[in-house]
């Protein structure tokens, strides 16, 4: 089934599907950013898959483009899942949102701002959602220290 | 001269009714609400950081500390992350999910009862947070002798179990689960032809069945809302194929029917239990992949293959294979899934969890606005958020 809607999305939107993988069982189809909005849009009306179970983003440091953003989809009608996935640049760090299409993806899409610092156009809300308002940085990042900033790392004990 | 000036009240975090530490503002017109902001993050503990700086069998524990009502559906779902990623699925001895589905559905109960015992006191009756712990602290003492812990169980192993169920366990379980039906009978007995229950509850809170999808709420609050989805037989898992069980679904939308559908749940899990020990034999509780699962603690003394093993597990980890998966498993409170991308190291490269509550509680604002604040409590209750897991 979703294999099929992979095909479909390939169909429709030609060199805009940049991959699509195969892995355990679950199908990821890669696209290219710009065409976002209107993927999702496709998938939710044409596809049936009407329910966005989780957004979130996966930095990839030392490789390009540099982040992905990870669209987890859900079909309650035939209960196929599919993934979408979009590559983002570290220098264009920002993507459109999808509030418009699931209103599931406000928050996530706060949380992946917040946490990893992808930045959504014409999000409804952009505020951090999980760090303070005036945090620096984004503790999700590859190159964020696991124990906070200006912390030396723990060097185990010491004696 | 009359006032048309809108008033904003802090709620929380420090408040009896929001369930740890939710803050919520809001924005008054007189008694009725106009706009409800939720604020969350108090709890963040960062355990998808964490997780990228630890090995497979280290996360497990962390995943008690989401949802701590009911810690065995983190660890649930995060070994069958695991072991789908690791492609061992079909390996698990059949004893250990029988186990699995028999302590998630008890932990259902254990939340539920938690939901039920919250709920009922903030809107003022305290008999029932009185009984419904009465009934948690029995499983909470099932808890502690099957993993040692009341609340942060950490019991599920990638691959099985880490321990067998202890003897003469099973009668316990069934003795409780057996009483649970009287017991959830004197709940209802309280509370549902209760007037006050009843005006607190009925009407407050309507989330029709398209917001509910598009706001992406799950569980028993989508239930309630007509949806007819259960993950536990749309995407079966542990065996729960082999259940007999009805999936408690209420076109109601609103608290009350919300109310109901949890009752009937609870009900359900007391089934699943009972079905789960009737199925319950002797025989294997950890899958045969060396690579994966620490040896039995008779090996690893007595042999020297055991000793590397178990050394080279516990040092360095396992390794799956590069590629990333995801998994969803029905908590009591809605899908709480885990996505898990490997790059072929003993550590996740990225795991991020799917937290039901945080979801959920995106919903909030829809459920109360235009209603009277009064309600805000009542929907705070009937939405059964957990902070640990809202905030990871």
């Amino acid at each position: 089934m979703s294999v099929q809607a992979a095909d479909k999305l390939k169909d429709k939107f030609g060199d805009t599907v940049l991959e699509t993988i195969e892995f355990r069982g679950e199908t990821t189809v890669v696209v290219k950013k710009e065409e976002i909005v209107a993927v999702c849009a496709f998938l939710k009306e044409e596809l049936g898959f009407n329910f966005l179970t989780d957004l979130c983003s996966v930095d990839y440091m030392g490789q390009a483009p540099r982040f992905m953003v990870v669209y987890q989809l859900y079909n309650i009608g035939t209960h196929a899942r599919l993934r979408v996935k979009a590559p983002v640049e570290e220098s264009d760090a920002r993507i459109d949102t999808v509030c418009g299409v699931w209103g599931a993806a406000n928050w996530m899409e706060r949380e992946a701002w917040d946490l990893m610092g992808i930045s959504f156009n014409n999000h409804p809300d952009p505020r951090r959602i999980l760090m303070p308002d005036d945090w620096e940085g984004h503790p999700l990042r590859k190159d964020y220290p696991v124990q906070g900033p200006d912390r030396e790392p723990y060097q185990g004990r010491t004696e | 001269m009359a006032n048309f000036e809108t008033m904003t009240i802090n709620m929380g975090p420090q408040h009896p009714s929001t369930h740890g530490v939710l803050r919520l503002v809001l924005e008054l017109d007189g008694e009725i609400v106009r706009k409800a902001t939720p604020h969350v993050g108090y709890l963040h503990r960062g355990i998808e950081k964490l997780s990228e700086h630890r090995t497979y069998h280290q996360i497990l524990p962390l995943t008690d500390r989401l949802d701590y009502l009911a810690p065995m559906h983190n660890n649930l779902g995060y070994v069958l992350a695991v072991e789908k990623l690791l492609g061992i699925t079909n390996e698990i001895p059949e004893r250990a999910q029988v186990v699995r589905v028999l302590l998630a559905e008890l932990t259902r109960l254990k939340s539920h009862l938690v939901w039920l015992a919250c709920h009922a006191l903030d809107i003022g009756a305290m008999t029932v947070f009185i009984y419904c712990f009465r009934e948690r602290e029995h499983i909470m003492n099932i808890y502690e002798k099957i993993s040692g812990a009341r609340m942060t169980s950490n019991y599920f192993r990638v691959g099985g179990l880490s321990a067998d169920l202890p003897a003469g366990l099973e009668k316990e379980i069934r003795d409780f689960v057996n009483s649970m039906p009287e017991h959830i009978k004197t709940y209802e007995g309280l509370l549902t032809g209760n007037k006050i229950w009843q005006k607190r509850i009925m009407g407050v809170g309507h989330i029709s069945a398209e917001d509910a999808i598009d706001l992406g709420v799950t569980g028993p609050c989508l239930r309630a809302s007509g949806v007819d989805w259960d993950l536990r037989r749309d995407q079966p898992y542990s065996g729960y194929e082999n259940y007999d069980f009805e999936v408690v679904v209420d076109d109601g939308c609103d608290t009350w029917a919300r109310y109901h559908c949890r009752l009937k749940e609870m009900r359900e899990a007391c089934k699943l239990i009972h079905q789960a020990l009737d199925k319950l034999k002797p025989g294997p509780i950890l899958a045969d992949v060396p690579k994966v699962v620490l040896p039995p603690k008779q090996e690893t003394t007595n042999t020297i293959e055991g000793l590397i093993h178990h050394f080279k597990i516990i040092s360095e980890g396992f390794k799956p294979d590069a590629g990333e998966v995801y998994v969803g498993v029905e908590n009591p409170k809605g899908e709480v899934g885990y996505y898990l991308v490997s790059d072929g190291s003993p550590r996740p490269y990225r795991m991020k969890i799917r937290p039901a509550c945080f979801i959920n509680l995106q919903a909030l604002p829809k459920m109360v606005e235009g209603s009277m604040i009064a309600d805000v409590v009542a929907v705070i209750g009937t939405l059964d958020i957990v902070l640990g897991e809202i905030d990871r």
